[in-house]
């Protein structure tokens, strides 16, 4: 039966509360917490910033909680301008990266910021993706060819070009594939989102050779017939692009295959 | 232990799902001009009473349509159930033991309502 419930030891209880210092601009921020030294269940840590003093992203405000009320948080972070996807996590119940979502686009008082859902924590805000990237490597996201290569580079027309727009950008975030119920069931089954993103902007690359392959490698009833079209991955997508959409390509160059 | 390619490849894949695809959306487009004429004509047929209804049923086009409708939402209906089978049943014994009883049950339903319908149509007038 599907999991509807934490596993044991994994329900987040009432943490710390840090002191709330004096000001107008003081936010609340609920951040789940769990250490895998310390033990224990995780717990929900309330800290309380002074927006005036740091930058406007939810990624500033965990940069400033990190250096100056408690060093021990942790998350991932790198480029801090939507490039890497190191920092995605859910910010006020929704899966995003950090570093380009403002505090003041979220709604409500006190801002709850998790580790991205359905996935084992390594601490605080760190999942482990190793099942995620795993998913992308099953989909052999690189050029395949039978075709002896040119001398110079493979070429592509500017229309060719065009069709790996809004499928490339995608910077493996994750934010999508652990958005998706189907994942959160099936994530060991069901390729997920961001997997079959890549997996469409490989089947559509005018220069890659090996299109039926990569189709026998998805025609299964869970690794790509999980997709049930609700759309939740394309709602969270920070850098807007649409794997709903690049899914519903892929049924549709199967069923053209065949009828 | 395992590595992680080995455990997202697992068994490989199917071979199959998209003909399952295919089945779902075809019956659902027979469905969309087989259920509104089949609401429409339950409700005038109901009006007439039991008799009424029983002459309406015994009218081959009516008996025709009526076992098309019933064989496109049963068989569309398996599909759907299958689905949610494998959403949220994950023991392999339980989900297959799931799987046939759908089977079953849909294919009992199916026996059960057209035949009732021919045997309408066929002992009218008799």
């Amino acid at each position: 039966m599907v999991q509807l419930t934490l596993p044991k030891g994994s329900a987040p209880k009432k943490g710390k509360v840090w002191p709330k210092p004096e000001g107008k601009s003081v936010k609340a921020f609920k951040i789940y917490r769990y250490s895998p030294e310390e033990g224990g269940n995780p717990r929900w840590d309330t800290f309380f910033v002074d927006t005036t003093k740091c930058g406007p992203m939810v990624l500033d405000i965990l940069i400033y909680i990190k250096n100056n009320i408690d060093s021990t948080l942790a998350f991932r972070r790198s480029c801090r301008e939507g490039v890497c996807g190191s920092c995605a996590m859910s910010i006020g119940g929704q899966n995003t990266i950090a570093c380009t979502k403002g505090w003041d686009e979220v709604a409500g008082n006190t801002i709850t910021i998790a580790p991205l859902p359905s996935q084992p924590v390594i601490k605080d805000l760190i999942p482990d993706l190793t099942n995620f990237y795993a998913q992308h490597a099953y989909v052999q996201p690189f050029l395949k060819t039978d075709t002896p290569e040119p001398e110079t580079e493979w070429t592509q027309s500017e229309e060719d070009r065009e069709e790996l727009d809004g499928l490339y950008e995608c910077i493996l975030c994750a934010s999508c594939s652990t958005s998706c119920p189907s994942y959160w069931w099936n994530g060991d089954k069901y390729l997920g989102p961001a997997a079959l993103l890549q997996a469409y902007r490989w089947l559509i690359d005018s220069r890659d050779e090996a299109t039926g392959e990569r189709l026998d490698d998805l025609e299964d009833p869970f690794k790509l017939y999980r997709c049930h079209t609700i759309m939740n991955c394309a709602q969270v997508c920070p850098k807007g692009l649409n794997p709903a959409k690049a899914i519903a390509k892929i049924k549709h160059m199967m069923v053209e295959r065949v009828v | 232990m395992s590595t992680d390619l080995r455990k997202v490849r697992g068994l490989g894949a199917a071979g199959s799902g998209t003909g399952h695809y295919i089945h779902q959306r075809v019956t659902a487009i027979a469905l969309l001009f087989l259920v509104p004429w089949f609401v429409y004509s339950i409700i005038h047929a109901g009006k007439a009473g039991y008799e009424g209804a029983l002459t309406w049923v015994a009218q081959p086009v009516n008996a025709i349509l009526l076992i098309l409708t019933l064989g496109a939402a049963l068989y569309h209906m398996r599909l759907g159930l299958q689905v949610v089978i494998e959403d949220y049943i994950h023991r392999t014994a339980s989900k297959q033991a799931l799987l046939i009883l759908n089977t079953f049950v849909v294919i009992a339903l199916a026996a059960t309502t057209m035949l009732s319908v021919l045997k309408i149509w066929f002992s009218a007038g008799a």
